[in-house]
């Protein structure tokens, strides 16, 4: 076993992923916003963003889908180890994470029932920079209007029809990272 | 003094992962009621659980926390679970308003208008707005899924029939995002229109029910109503015997066997601080 799968952990669990927590609820209440993220140290290719959001997040409770260039040996045995959540395709997926074209296409994962929306998967989508500017947001968290980089826009607008039933975004780069809810209007 | 017999915040890591996932659920679907695997507490249902819970998934060292009880710091809901978190996660804890990031809170929104750092967690007994109209859980589950909510009105209409009024004074039913019908928990009406376009993040545990809700910031919040009774927040028609607010919900307080009575603020660090500036109610030694 190579020893970047035994390291890059949270040293100290419960306050890195409390401290961590705090940025993915800040970013998921207010769609737009670029929080920081720290703790934990994934092999490449995956961010350290998406890594810290893995770990607090993810257990075996949830299965985890790696898409495109993610799914690699290091990563799978460096989750394996660190939160033992079992991997699965996009249709069963929790929690899905990769390139958004490596993730594509959206109608692969589950997006909840009518009776109970929040079962529906959550993915993390990496990309190469986060920034304040490109597409328009509105919705709830938003006091007025945020703008946000976005991979695409089309299809998020296509999510957010389905309300209440849908997917929920979190965009990771580098140790930021953002959150896209469906309740977010993108234009 | 920390007791390091139990994990940071009491819980155990992979509980506070399972209510953090129902959180960020409930924040995406402003309103809507996400099931989650309530634990037991040190302490009985009915006593704030749910709150507790999502208090503890929420913080950090470095919070500052407050807790209140009807708007009072200093009774003893509101005093043992401020203990219980400065034992179990070394915040710090304050009544102050303005200091607090974490206010934990049973049936009441303080008077202070909250900001854009802070996180108000509701304890809740009963989450589902429906469940004395209808018992079945199967039932509200569909109706609300099928946006079908005529029975909440039914019930309003009947309050008017029989009182003239909408006598429901209380936990009074909201529409959130024109989509979910909303139990604000116990709060009286009076701060029902405080929920909406709030600038802190709002989440909502229900312990023994197992439901967590969330109003993310700047969430469309509207109580229900109709056309020609439409809604009023609603106060007794005093102000506050110790520091003359006249904006503030106030308790009824019976002072002796002779009928007499206070009427004082229910929040009790909204009131000392305006009588630390100066302000004086008719019944202030």
């Amino acid at each position: 076993m190579q020893a970047e799968t035994l390291s890059g952990g949270f040293a100290d669990p419960a306050v890195q992923s409390a401290h961590a927590f705090r940025s993915v609820m800040e970013a998921m209440a207010r769609p737009g916003t670029i929080q920081d993220i720290g703790g934990a140290a994934p092999p490449a290719p995956l961010s350290k963003a998406a890594g810290a959001v893995l770990l607090t997040l993810c257990d075996t409770e949830t299965p985890v889908y790696l898409a495109g260039e993610v799914d690699c040996d290091a990563v799978r045995a460096w989750l394996a180890f660190h939160s033992g959540a079992p991997l699965t395709g996009p249709s069963h997926s929790m929690f899905a994470v990769g390139s958004w074209e490596a993730l594509m296409p959206l109608s692969a994962y589950p997006i909840g029932t009518s009776e109970y929306p929040d079962r529906s998967a959550t993915l993390i989508v990496e990309q190469a920079k986060l920034a304040p500017s490109g597409a328009t947001l509105q919705g709830p968290g938003i006091k007025d209007y945020a703008y946000l980089s976005l991979p695409e826009t089309e299809a998020l607008q296509a999510n957010s029809a389905l309300f209440p039933l849908g997917l929920d975004f979190i965009f990771t780069s580098g140790n930021q990272l953002a959150a896209l809810p469906r309740t977010t209007q993108v234009s | 003094m920390t007791d390091q017999s139990y994990n940071f915040a009491y819980l155990d890591e992979q509980t506070k992962r399972m209510i953090r996932r129902a959180i960020l659920k409930g924040l995406a679907i402003p309103g809507y009621q996400v099931p989650f695997a309530s634990r037991e507490m040190p302490m009985p249902y009915g006593w704030g659980t749910g709150g507790v819970q999502v208090s503890a998934a929420v913080l950090t060292p470095e919070d500052c926390f407050k807790v209140i009880d009807q708007g009072a710091d200093d009774t003893t809901n509101a005093v043992s679970i401020r203990t219980f978190f400065e034992r179990t996660a070394r915040v710090e804890t304050t009544t102050a308003t303005a200091e607090a990031s974490v206010i934990q809170t049973r049936h009441r929104i303080p008077e202070e208008p909250l900001s854009k750092g802070q996180i108000v967690v509701y304890q809740v007994p009963i989450p589902e707005p429906l469940r004395f109209l209808e018992p079945r859980e199967s039932e509200t589950r569909k109706m609300h899924s099928l946006e079908e909510y005529g029975l909440m009105h039914v019930k309003l209409y009947e309050d008017i029939s029989r009182h003239g009024h909408i006598a429901t004074s209380y936990a009074y039913p909201v529409r959130v995002e024109g989509r979910y019908v909303m139990d604000p928990s116990p709060i009286p009406k009076f701060d029902n229109p405080k929920l909406g376009d709030m600038a802190a993040i709002q989440l909502f545990g229900a312990g023994r029910e197992q439901r967590i809700y969330a109003l993310p910031p700047y969430t469309q919040v509207v109580s229900l109503d109709f056309e020609d009774h439409p809604f009023e927040a609603s106060k007794a028609a005093h102000c506050c015997g110790l520091c003359g607010a006249q904006d503030s919900y106030l308790d009824e307080v019976i002072i002796d066997d002779a009928g007499g009575r206070m009427f004082v603020c229910s929040d009790t660090d909204y009131c000392e601080a305006r009588r630390a500036a100066g302000h004086k109610g008719k019944d202030a030694a």
